[in-house]
């Protein structure tokens, strides 16, 4: 059963995974650390499959890849925001985590929530909640990325291709 | 049809007669940079996509700038992995621990400029939109797509319009004009969007006073920033060694999905207040807050023009006791002038601590990271809870002269006080 972690505006990717741990080259570590600078209970109470429920402006700030990949690290199998900052949001469907973008979300969603995402539906659930919501289904181009689990494996098939 | 100067960019470099915003287009790249913490994911994607040789090793740049000389063995990991990347690649413009801030060490050997595309894995590669080109930060694995294949998708933003009149009056900077468009617009408030600079202001600017401007546009949400060519762009090209350039205009009737217009004449200082970029007031509302750490260097105001108004105010007066002022000239061009016009002197003179090229203490992960319950004033462009080290600390973003004026009395001070 997947919980909901509930964040307000503007989380920044200082706030996901600080500078301090950026040269450690290992996903594990910074798994380790998500969210520490806001939230330190969160990568010790974090379960796989849980979901991330936040405000505008997700991930805003710095281009560090560090941040999507420290979140699916710690277990985060997708980010529904009410609207994302673009580089995190390239970065997420690069590393293959699924962002959905569902205005109003936030107050839809108490922490702790049991959340579930029908990502080719384009459906978010609240089960404790019992409600709905409808979010826009992504791009062709991005689902086919999604589907490949990152930019990496669906370059590496398209230059296979071309040799 | 009418086009921004941003739409006309994007088009040529896809290929196109025209675009729209909304339209999803694959550019080609004229220069792509990546750090010494951007590039080793970068340089992994690229290995794991099996691409074998990037696709032009004359338009790739490579540098260390966030922690050089390496502060840990993981850092002086990474460098050696770029060195060794470097090598075997033969990139061309290498530059090991040698140039500075990138975003300071691109426009000044003359890789910014007009009409190109140029892509840093960096959010703030928005900075040299201040020479008429597309430019926007990316994340690792999109640079190591642009390695292997020299082109990336973009979708064509829609544009909004600042314009500003009037001419700002020192100490105060570009940096206090840029904190109080940030604060007026919110840090989303340009989010996806091309933000086009235009009007008296910033064709009065130096090309490090607009660098500024372009610089920040990220902090309210911008995919880019972007400003005109005029004469004052070609000779700072031309010093360069860049010989003809073909500036990009926005067609008179070209859509803007927002304008707003400032007037510089009339602006007080600016400080950005913990924890957001947008959380701007006027000094004086500021005024009498005690800091421990000051931060004069970075990308935004890093440069000589930047150190210059520093080391006025500094001159003859000697920084508080409770307070460490850390100055970092951005690249070994602005180190070597500052040395060569009595700068450094003059930081040294006044108690600072004068580090070598790079971010310096922007990020909390090098020199001069910030302890709980402590408070850094800092002519950078973050100040995120927890950016500069401790969660429990505090950053207040200001311009080069309010810093140095908050040096010196140990609270922040308006530095018009000290001018002049
Ligand atoms: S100076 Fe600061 S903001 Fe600029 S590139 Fe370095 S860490 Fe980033």
């Amino acid at each position: 059963m997947a919980k909901a972690w509930v964040y307000g505006d503007h989380v920044s990717t200082d706030d996901i995974i600080a500078g301090r741990y950026l040269a450690k080259h290992d996903p594990q570590e910074w798994g380790r650390h998500a969210m520490e600078n806001i939230d330190p209970e969160f990568s010790k109470r974090v379960s796989p499959g849980d979901v991330i429920v936040a405000g505008r402006d997700f991930g805003c700030g710095s281009s560090r890849e560090q941040a999507p990949i420290a979140l699916k690290a710690a277990g985060i199998s997708a980010v529904v925001a009410e609207s994302f900052a673009r580089i995190f949001y390239r970065n997420a469907i690069n590393q293959g985590l699924p962002v959905l973008t569902c205005p109003g979300i936030r107050k839809e969603f108490r922490n702790g929530d049991e959340i579930e995402i029908d990502l080719k539906g384009g459906v978010v659930r609240n089960l404790s909640a019992g409600k709905e919501f409808k979010v826009s289904p992504l791009p062709p181009f991005i689902m086919e990325i999604l589907e490949a689990g990152g930019l990496v494996s669906h370059l590496k098939k398209k230059l296979e291709g071309k040799r | 049809m009418p086009m921004t100067i941003t739409e006309k960019i994007l088009a040529k470099a896809s290929g196109r007669k025209e675009v729209a915003p909304g339209d999803i287009v694959e550019a080609r790249v004229d220069v792509a940079m990546a750090h010494d913490l951007t590039a080793p994911l970068a340089i992994d994607s690229f290995r794991k996509m099996g691409a074998k040789r990037v696709w032009d090793p004359e338009r790739v740049v490579l540098l260390f700038d966030h922690q050089t000389p390496a502060s840990s063995i993981d850092a002086a990991m990474n460098h050696r992995m770029i060195r060794e990347f470097a090598r075997e690649q033969n990139i061309k413009h290498f530059y090991d621990m040698f140039a500075g801030v990138c975003h300071a060490v691109l426009p000044e050997r003359g890789f910014a400029q007009p009409g190109r595309v140029v892509i840093g894995a960096d959010s703030h590669s928005v900075t040299y939109g201040a020479f008429n080109c597309f430019a926007t930060g990316v994340g690792s694995t999109d640079m190591a797509a642009i390695f292997a294949t020299g082109k990336l998708w973009f979708r064509v933003p829609e544009s909004i319009l600042v314009t500003a009149n009037g001419s700002l009056k020192p100490p105060v900077v570009s940096k206090d004009l840029i904190l109080h468009i940030i604060g007026d617009f919110g840090m989303d408030g340009a989010t996806y969007k091309a933000v086009e600079f235009k009007g008296e202001t910033f064709s009065n600017m130096s090309m490090d006073a607009r660098m500024t401007v372009c610089n920040m546009v990220v902090e309210m949400g911008g995919k880019n920033g972007v400003m005109e060519a005029d004469t004052i762009t070609q000779q700072y090209l031309e010093e360069r060694g860049v010989k003809s350039v073909n500036p990009v205009t926005s067609d008179p009737d070209a859509q803007y999905v927002e304008t707003r217009e400032y007037d510089a004449s009339a602006l007080d200082p600016q400080v950005a207040c913990p924890h957001s970029v947008d959380n701007v007031k006027s000094v004086r509302e500021v005024e009498g807050i005690e800091v421990d750490q000051a931060f004069i260097g970075t990308c935004t105001n890093g440069r000589l023009e930047d150190l210059e108004i520093a080391a006025k105010i500094l001159k003859g007066r000697r920084v508080s006791a409770r307070v460490r002022l850390i100055v970092v000239p951005a690249t070994y061009e602005v180190y070597r002038q500052a040395l060569e016009r009595g700068l450094l002197k003059i930081f040294v003179d006044a108690g600072a601590l004068v580090e070598s090229p790079g971010c310096g203490a922007c990020m909390g992960c090098h020199i001069g990271v910030v302890g709980p319950g402590e408070v850094s004033i800092s002519a950078s462009n973050r100040n995120f809870k927890g950016r500069q080290g401790s969660p429990e600390s505090e950053v207040y973003l200001a311009s080069p002269a309010t810093v140095a004026a908050s040096a010196v009395e140990g609270k922040i001070t308006d530095p018009r006080e000290m001018y002049g």
